[in-house]
């Protein structure tokens, strides 16, 4: 009988799979507990200070007057500006990357060197930031220099997720298209770009998710922390919201602890917001098929 | 740029679409194609067969310079269309792929409507007509024009297999192609899909010449004239197609037609 020669064991596989899936459940539910504990802590010290009021307003040294307008404005600004730097020129550098660049050491070289980029401390780069922005290009202490900064922060993020969304596009699509006598501009242009735009799109969620935390290369840079006007171009000074939430937390006085609470709600919301929009606009180019 | 226009300089030999000389493909060191040459006639079908890896797909791939897109292929001698060199270096591949069109092994539409599948190729090239025109004459060329006129805004991804192959073939046929590459243009398909592409061969033979690779033995016999028996990148024989099937000259040949090996 050819059966004797099978050990099945068909419960103890049964077991280990029963085991593996614990182990996955007991790590998503350790990460959703403490996010949960922070959320609940957040919202007990915030919640009752979050009103119209506390968006309208302009910091302030008395605690019921506070709001956090300037910051909010000033991080949409930021956000907006950056999105503006890396999107262009990190997918410029992952096209280059993928479609143009000869397959040699110096092109390894460089995607190595991207790939540590991405591990660079972001204080580091506040650093290069006040050299380059600030001071040789005179941004001065503006949202350009910030944004600038963070974007150098962002790129090699938005590089390499660029490059993973160019390389999922299958080769015989670009084989369609130069068969009909397309060009290598032609091709990327109508086909492959398009392809990999719901993967670029991702790549800049995340990257810009990032950059709305950011606090180190701003204050690095010299972002102020206590401005009483909303800024109106990309040359005036800024404040963003975590820095308002860092000042906040470094008072002696309990008030302005639940403030900071009340802030990181807002800046949680905002990032709520900007993330399901970006999905949709994902989903919009992905479904278009 | 000033690249070649390939204008007609056949001269003398004008019942020839193309034509190899000593033609060689290297991946890297080893040769997936050896020193073949051959002429192939115009308004013919050709059939090149052999077993799987004998290098049929990257000798039709010489034919419109697909080879170019594979940084480790090497191509080392000529191949002729219409008197011109189409690895001299002021050849322009793109131009030469809209000269020969190609169909490929898997159905590779785009991921957009029907009718833009077919627009695409018109619209790079500089089309001077009537798009919608040109759209409707080769999808009646490629025998689908029924089958999709009322839903030419969909998605070409919802067409059925044998439905995507033809709506690739009436997108090469499009740009007004002399000539046709199909790189087992069947083998992704169903027994009745087969059939169709197999007589649309047959049609596209007045006006067209083709190309044909084919892994499928009965497939050469039904639709071409002529047939080239490769392998291991050899050319071993090449001829009349009813008298290679019926009297193989060579041994390997006759081995293979036969199913003794391969
Ligand atoms: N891109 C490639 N890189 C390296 N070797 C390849 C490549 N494509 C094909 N080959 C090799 O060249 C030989 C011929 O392949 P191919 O032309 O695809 O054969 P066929 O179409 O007859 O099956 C095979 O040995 C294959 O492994
Ligand atoms: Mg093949």
């Amino acid at each position: 009988m050819s059966g004797e020669r099978f050990r099945p064991a068909r419960d103890r596989r049964r077991r280990v799979g029963a085991i593996f899936r614990m182990v996955c459940l007991v790590s998503i539910g350790f990460s959703m507990l403490v996010l949960a504990i922070l959320l609940v802590d957040v919202a007990r010290d915030g919640l009752h200070w979050l009103s119209w009021d506390f968006l309208a307003r302009y910091p302030s040294r008395i605690p019921e007057r506070a709001g956090i307008k300037s910051a909010i404005l000033g991080s949409l600004w930021m956000m907006g500006l950056t999105a503006a730097i890396s999107f262009p020129l990190g997918v410029g550098a992952a096209i280059y990357l993928e479609e143009y660049a000869p397959r040699n050491w110096l092109t390894r070289l460089l995607q190595t060197n991207i790939g540590n980029l991405a591990g660079v401390p972001s204080i580091v780069y506040g650093i290069l930031g006040l050299a380059i922005f600030v001071r040789f290009f005179g941004f001065g202490r503006s949202l350009l220099a910030g944004a600038a900064t963070l974007a150098l922060l962002v790129l090699p993020v938005v590089i390499v997720a660029s490059q993973e969304a160019l390389k999922a596009v299958p080769s015989s699509l670009r084989e369609a298209s130069y068969g009909l006598g397309a060009t290598k501009w032609q091709t990327i242009r109508h086909h492959v770009l398009p392809m990999a735009l719901p993967g670029i799109l991702t790549g800049m969620i995340l990257s810009l998710s990032r950059a709305i935390g950011e606090t180190a290369p701003l204050i690095m840079i010299g972002a102020l922390t206590f401005i009483a006007f909303s800024p109106t171009s990309p040359m005036d000074p800024f404040t963003v919201l975590p820095i308002q939430i860092f000042n906040w937390t470094s008072k002696p006085q309990a008030e302005f602890h639940d403030l900071a609470a009340g802030a990181i709600i807002v800046l949680l919301v905002v990032l709520l917001v900007m993330n399901t929009g970006a999905i949709l606009l994902r989903n919009k180019f992905q479904k278009r098929f | 740029m000033a690249t070649k226009d390939l204008r007609d300089r056949s001269g003398d030999a004008p019942d020839i679409a193309l034509e190899t000389r000593a033609l060689s493909v290297y991946y890297g060191e080893s040769a997936a194609v050896n020193d073949i040459s051959l002429t192939i006639p115009r308004n013919r079908v050709v059939a090149f067969i052999g077993p799987s890896g004998c290098g049929k797909s990257t000798f039709l791939r010489c034919f419109n310079r697909m080879n170019d897109l594979i940084p480790a292929a090497r191509v080392e001698g000529e191949v002729l269309f219409r008197g011109t060199n189409l690895y001299a270096h002021d050849v322009d591949a793109v131009e030469v792929r809209r000269r020969i069109g190609m169909v490929f092994q898997k159905p590779n539409p785009f991921p957009k409507t029907i009718y833009e599948n077919i627009a695409f190729g018109l619209r790079i090239n500089g089309f001077q007509g009537k798009l919608d025109e040109q759209v409707e004459h080769s999808l009646r060329s490629a025998a689908l024009w029924d089958e999709v006129k009322d839903r030419l805004q969909e998605s070409a991804l919802e067409l059925s297999g044998g439905q995507q192959q033809r709506l690739c073939i009436a997108r090469a046929l499009a740009i007004e192609p002399e000539i046709l590459l199909m790189d087992e243009p069947a083998s992704a398909l169903d027994p009745i899909a087969t059939g169709k592409i197999e007589d649309l061969i047959r049609d596209l033979r007045e006006d067209y010449t083709i190309v044909i690779v084919t892994h499928n033995m009965q497939q050469a016999a039904r639709v071409s004239d002529y047939t080239a028996f490769l392998y291991l990148g050899e050319l071993i024989e090449y001829g009349d197609t009813d008298r290679l099937f019926t009297n193989p000259r060579e041994e390997r040949t006759e081995q293979y037609i036969t199913g003794r090996f391969g």
